[in-house]
Parts: structure tokens; sequence; C-alpha cells
């Protein structure tokens, strides 16, 4: 057994029991900050894969960005230091029971399939390589969905300032 | 324990995407269910990192999905609490309970 593959054991462990912690907390904050060190843990498993520029990514925009944004929206939707009200047992039961029967059937499938290697020639995931690839206009190029993708992001932008524009009382 | 390979990223994956899952059917608060919304994301992203790491190496398609899904829910981040921040202000609360307004 070889350090690397302790680190992975580690950064499984890191990320799916601040996950789990992060969906049973009844501290809406705490929950936010399980979530965030879910979202590290993830970053941790992109950089132990070697692919060094997703991990970079998923820190800026999940960690810097979109917790930050979820906190924020805590701050101003929440009392501080208020529980979230208990859940019914049932309904805790049921969920459970729910999403263990999917993941018992996901592993299953996952258990029995045998998946099927290429062969062919190791394209390293280099920020070169990823940059050819994703602005080029030949066959594989990713040019038209890096457009759609930036005429999303405005829209998004757009969307959100028109969502949250406080109202201005009707003047007549 | 063994080396790690495709088998334990999908393990993860998976258990990551119902925890996920989990969450989304327990909470009642719009924000902690977006917060379950991004997990389910991520077990997606790590799905097709794992993928295109162990498979299918000599392309990079999963790692620009992967691009895309990320820029993806950061817009769907940021319009979702927009919705709720402006839901707050209409209601006092962020419970889906509440927000029954549109269902009947």
């Amino acid at each position: 057994m070889s350090g690397s593959t302790i680190i992975f054991y580690l950064l499984a462990a890191l990320t799916l029991v601040s996950a789990l912690l992060a969906v049973t907390t009844r501290m809406i904050f705490r929950a936010a900050i399980y979530l965030l060190f879910s979202l590290i843990g993830i970053a941790g498993i992109y950089f132990w894969l070697q692919y060094e520029f997703i991990a970079a990514v998923q820190i800026v925009v999940y960690v810097g960005g979109i917790v930050v944004l979820i906190i924020f929206s805590i701050f101003l939707t929440q009392q501080a230091g208020e529980q979230m009200p208990k859940q019914k047992l049932g309904r805790q039961l049921f969920s459970a029971l729910a999403a263990f029967c999917g993941l018992a059937l996901v592993l299953i499938q996952l258990a029995q399939h045998a998946f099927v290697e290429t062969n062919g020639k190791l394209i390293e995931p280099t920020v070169a390589n990823i940059g050819n690839q994703m602005l080029g206009v030949n066959d594989g190029g990713y040019a038209l969905p890096f457009e759609v993708v930036s005429i999303l992001l405005l829209a998004a932008l757009i969307g959100c300032i028109v969502i949250a524009l406080k109202s201005k009382p009707e003047t007549t | 324990m063994i080396e790690p390979g495709l088998y334990h990223m999908l393990f993860i994956s998976a258990t990551l995407f119902f925890i996920g899952v989990y969450g989304f059917f327990t909470r009642r608060n719009l924000v902690t269910m977006l917060m379950s919304v991004e997990l389910i994301l991520n077990s997606v992203n790590l799905n097709f990192i794992a993928f295109n790491k162990y498979l299918w190496y000599d392309k990079l398609d999963g790692l620009f999905f992967t691009i895309f899904i990320i820029a993806i829910a950061a817009a769907e981040a940021a319009v979702a609490i927009a919705i709720i921040i402006n839901l707050y202000r209409s209601h006092k609360s962020i419970d889906v309970e509440n927000a029954e307004d549109l269902k009947y």
C-alpha cells in the first residue's frame, strides 16, 4: 500500500463524511461549511487524478463562488443560531430507504458491468491541450458550446439582476 | 486496501449522488435543497472525470463536459439564489411548505 492510496482513501472519506453531515445537520450554517469541505475533497480527488485544471476550476467556481453565494443567502434569509425544525421521522425513513435502494441498484449494476478500455494514445489533460480543443473549430472542437455557454452566463447574469431587483412602488 | 481505480471513483460518485438525493428529499429549506443539488452535480462531474481518466484517456471530452457542467451549475446557483431572496422578500420564509401559491 503506497502513500498515494492512503491519500485517496482520506480524500474519499473527507468527501463522503462531510457530504453526509451537510445533508443531515440541523444548523444551516454548519451545513454550508460541511458542503465546503466536501467540495474541497472533490477538488483533492481531481488533484489526485492529476486533472489539475479541473481541480483549480472546482476550487475557484465552487468553493470560491457558489459556497460564498450560499453563505450570503443564508445570512440574508435566516435568523442567526436558529436550528431548522426537525423533520418527520417517516419522511426521513422513507427518503433514506429510497436513496439506499437507488444506491444498491447502481452498485449492483456496477459490480456486474465490465468496462472496456480504449486503446488509443494518451492525451495529457494539460492546459495547452484543453485550450486548443476548447477553442478549436475543427472536428472535435468545442468553440460553439463555449459561445453558447457564454450567452447562457450573460442571460443568467441579466436574469439574476431582474429577479432580485426591488420592485418600485407603482407611480400613477 | 487495494489500489484505487475506476470502480472506487464510481463508488464515491454514486454514494455522493444518493447522499444528495437523500438531502433533496428530506430538506424543506430552499437553500439546503440547493446545496443537495450541488452535491448531485458534483457527483456527475466526478463520474465524467473518472471515465475520461480510466477508460477514454485518448480524448478530452469528459473533461469538457465537466467544465460546461461547472459553468452551468454556477449560473443555476446564481439564478436560484436570486429567486430564493425574492421569495424571502415576499413571504418572509424560504421554507417550501410556505411557497405554495402556485399549488392549486
